[in-house]
């Protein structure tokens, strides 16, 4: 922040404390927030009988997002609120300046039913952070694979919109598996892709009816399928079955994979040489190789901690810092201010480390 | 002289009338009161919902709209009629932050809404108490072991003799001055309060943590007096005198509000207080009716309530004090009826003769000697 801007704040805010000017701002315009970015739900469109896209304006300060991220969504339901994790379906350029997220409902649980059936026009939504690093390289490569099943054809989504955006798509092969036809999303716009770009190639699987789609028929739909930077996003078994492959066969760094449910290995940065953690509510202490989260080494010493998603998404599993650094598993990154909230169950210890937990 | 300085005749009864109804129950009964409360706590927690959403974010909305009327109006401040107004809607918007908004979000009676702003952790209130202080000395001390003699510092706040089991000492003669100025000038009595002299004297709180708080409070001090004595006076311009007179007054307001519902909450001097003994090894069931027996409620209608922060519903409050608020008004008479079934005092009266018993208990026991008064209820001591 510039510090024009910072003493402007701090002027004003010795006009509102303990609030902040953001609390009354927000009476006027609940998206004029510099504290929390926040978007409005302008219009929830139909896909599928299962599935719909939410159009939300952001606020000023989104930073946007980079093709196959994910945002941290924050909402309410039934006076509970609530973060999950939704692709961002929209291309970063889009004219409107909305972004768009297309939640699969699934029935037994608590957030997609309420997207798919109850939210209306108008609700303020918490926009919790552009996260992920599945995502096209810049400038994007001569060669590219998806492979999508089901509701994981959204990251994939905003690869194709942003692509075909930027001109006439060069050479890419898209395998797309839904169990039922009418169930495709997107089925109008990827088939409209395949017509007007000739370099586009869309394999449909319908697995009601046919085979659903195994890594040994890789060299059927896709001879050169190695030589591609592929993008693979869909349910756990696909992508176990498909990393074997790639890990045999092929070479695993041109392999990308987006999670939607945990997964017991968080996240492929960079790791480090793990530490120790002591958690100062219990006086429990806890080691950890450098591979698990504190959450895990955590839960193995005995300690009683906090969760949630387990992947990052909910901030349910925050502690504060009291000393030391850590590393987040996804990205290899080495953080940690004393006093900075840190979700246990992305990052590993970094030497030793205190937690308020 | 402090509350942890008991009368050693205190660890027996005055008299029939100061034995806790505590002893006339069985411990089964005991252990079925405890269930029954659990059950309504439980229920209550199940319905939480939209509703109760609704009601907290409305009613953080209306002290914005309050605060944005009482600022707006105060800028013609020279104009008596607008000072009038300006004031009055200060004083309620510090009010119901305080009361009904502040102490409860800080109490966690709003967490189960999992929302990042409206969080016990994450709340700051306007009055000079840090929030991380306040809530240690407040939800845990006092909600921990309410009314038990010796062990709550919230009994007469170390400085008063509100209890004829605490020992007389000659500085109890200027109780009922000083109460005085504790009425106005309350917000910095509980920030004093909650640095816990005897703590410090015993040097169970380390220097590095009395300096940590002291400068908090200091910070608030900044920041409440930057705020109401300077930023908005000078907005006034040729006004600033009346400006910084209403906000005063306003702080003022709050300050004998704020005092009177809390000190109507423990001490009319129908509540029990208690030894460490009877408390000693106490079951769940057991803790309820400690609550039950050492709070008294304030009969109201709703808009008394609300400015009272529901803590007029002090003994709701005592028994779920992380329940919303705003539930205490529809579980009150089901709390009745369990202590009239088990044979308990609830102890409630309006605001006069709840006060009233108050300040007449400050008054008796500035001076040596005093003896439990009656106590109400459909509980008689055999
Ligand atoms: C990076 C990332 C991106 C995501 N992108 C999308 C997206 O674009 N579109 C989308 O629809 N979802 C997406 N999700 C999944 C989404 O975050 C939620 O998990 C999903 O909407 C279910 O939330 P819920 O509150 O309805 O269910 P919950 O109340 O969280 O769960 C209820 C039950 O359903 C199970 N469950 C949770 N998710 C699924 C699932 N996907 N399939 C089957 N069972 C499930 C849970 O195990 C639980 O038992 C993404 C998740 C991640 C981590
Ligand atoms: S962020 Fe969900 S458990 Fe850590």
């Amino acid at each position: 922040m510039p510090a024009t801007r910072r003493r402007a704040l701090a002027l004003i805010r010795s006009f509102t404390s303990p609030l902040l000017p953001d609390d009354y701002l927000e009476l006027i315009n609940p998206l004029w927030s510099t504290r929390e970015l926040r978007g409005r739900i302008e219009r929830i469109e139909r896909e599928t009988p299962e599935a719909v896209t939410i159009v939300i304006k952001p606020g000023w300060e989104w930073p946007g997002h980079r093709p196959g991220q994910y945002l941290r969504l924050g909402i309410e339901v039934d006076g509970v609120h609530h973060w999950r994790a939704y692709s961002l379906t929209s291309d970063p350029r889009r004219p409107d300046g909305c972004i768009t997220i297309t939640p699969k409902l699934v029935a037994a649980g608590k957030v997609s039913p309420f997207l798919f059936g109850r939210v209306r026009p108008g609700t303020i939504v918490r926009l919790g952070g552009v996260e992920g690093t599945f995502v096209l390289p810049d400038p994007p490569p001569e060669r590219l694979l998806f492979i999508s099943a089901g509701s994981g054809i959204t990251p994939i989504m905003s690869m194709l919109r942003h692509l075909a955006d930027a001109g006439p798509l060069r050479d890419v092969v898209h395998v797309h598996c839904s169990r039922t036809s009418d169930g495709v999303i997107f089925a109008g716009e990827l088939r409209r892709l395949e017509r007007l770009h000739p370099a586009y190639r869309l394999h449909e699987r319908i697995t009601s009816r046919q085979r659903r789609v195994s890594p040994d028929q890789l060299d059927e739909l896709c001879p050169d399928w190695r030589e591609r930077e592929t993008f693979l996003c869909g349910p756990t078994g696909l992508l176990e079955a498909m990393k074997q492959r790639w890990a045999l066969d092929a070479e695993p760094a041109r392999l990308h994979v987006e999670h939607f449910q945990p997964d017991a290995h968080v996240g492929d940065g960079e790791r480090g040489e793990g530490g120790t953690v002591s958690f100062c509510s219990s006086g429990i202490q806890a080691a950890s190789d450098g591979e698990q989260p504190i959450l895990v080494a955590g839960e193995q010493a005995g300690a009683d901690l906090p969760f949630g998603c387990r992947m990052g998404i909910c901030h349910s599993c925050v502690g504060r810092l009291r000393s030391g650094r850590v590393r987040d598993l996804r990205t290899g990154r080495v953080h940690g201010q004393p006093g900075e909230m840190l979700r246990t169950c992305i990052n590993a210890p970094e030497g030793a480390v205190e937690l308020d937990l | 002289m402090s509350a942890t300085q008991v009368d050693p005749r205190a660890t027996q009864p005055f008299s029939a009338q100061d034995e806790s109804p505590l002893a006339s129950l069985a411990p089964e009964q005991i252990e079925q009161l405890g269930r029954e409360l659990d059950a309504l706590h439980d229920e209550v927690f199940a319905d939480l919902g939209e509703r109760d959403s609704r009601y907290i974010r409305s009613t953080i909305k209306l002290h914005r709209h309050l605060v944005l009327a009482a600022r707006a109006l105060l800028l013609g401040s020279r104009r008596k009629p607008l000072w009038l107004a300006g004031t009055a809607s200060l004083s309620l918007a510090k009010i119901l932050e305080n009361m009904e908004i502040g102490h409860n979000v800080m109490h966690g009676q709003w967490d189960w809404m999992n929302d990042p702003d409206i969080n016990s952790q994450s709340w700051d209130w306007d009055t000079a108490s840090p929030a991380e202080a306040w809530r240690h000395s407040h939800n845990y001390e006092h909600h921990t072991f309410t009314n038990i003699r010796g062990k709550d510092r919230d009994l007469g706040y170390e400085i008063m003799r509100i209890d004829p089991h605490q020992r007389w000492h000659p500085v109890y003669l200027f109780q009922p001055l000083y109460n005085l100025l504790l009425m106005g000038f309350f917000e910095w009595g509980v920030a004093v309060h909650d640095l816990n002299g005897d703590a410090i004297r015993s040097g169970e709180k380390s220097k590095k943590q009395v300096v940590k708080e002291l400068k908090a409070i200091g910070v608030k001090a900044r920041r409440q007096i930057v705020k109401d004595y300077i930023a908005f006076p000078l907005l006034s311009r040729r006004g600033f005198k009346a400006t910084l007179a209403a906000n005063f007054t306003a702080n003022i307001v709050r300050n004998v509000w704020a005092h009177s519902i809390i000190f109507c909450g423990h001490f009319p001097d129908q509540t029990y207080t208690f030894s460490e003994d009877e408390a000693a090894e106490e079951t769940r069931g057991g803790w309820y009716v400690r609550q039950l027996l050492g709070a008294a409620n304030i009969d109201g209608r709703p808009l008394f309530h609300l400015l009272a922060g529901n803590l007029s519903f002090q003994i709701e409050h005592h028994l779920f004090p992380d329940m919303p608020s705003s539930r205490y008004a529809e579980i009150a008479p089901r709390v009745r009826d369990i202590c009239r079934r088990y044979g308990l005092p609830y102890n409630t009266g309006p605001l006069h003769r709840q006060l009233g018993a108050v300040h007449r208990t400050i008054l008796r026991l500035a001076f040596p000697g005093g003896t439990p008064r009656p106590k109400p209820g459909p509980y008689r001591p055999s």
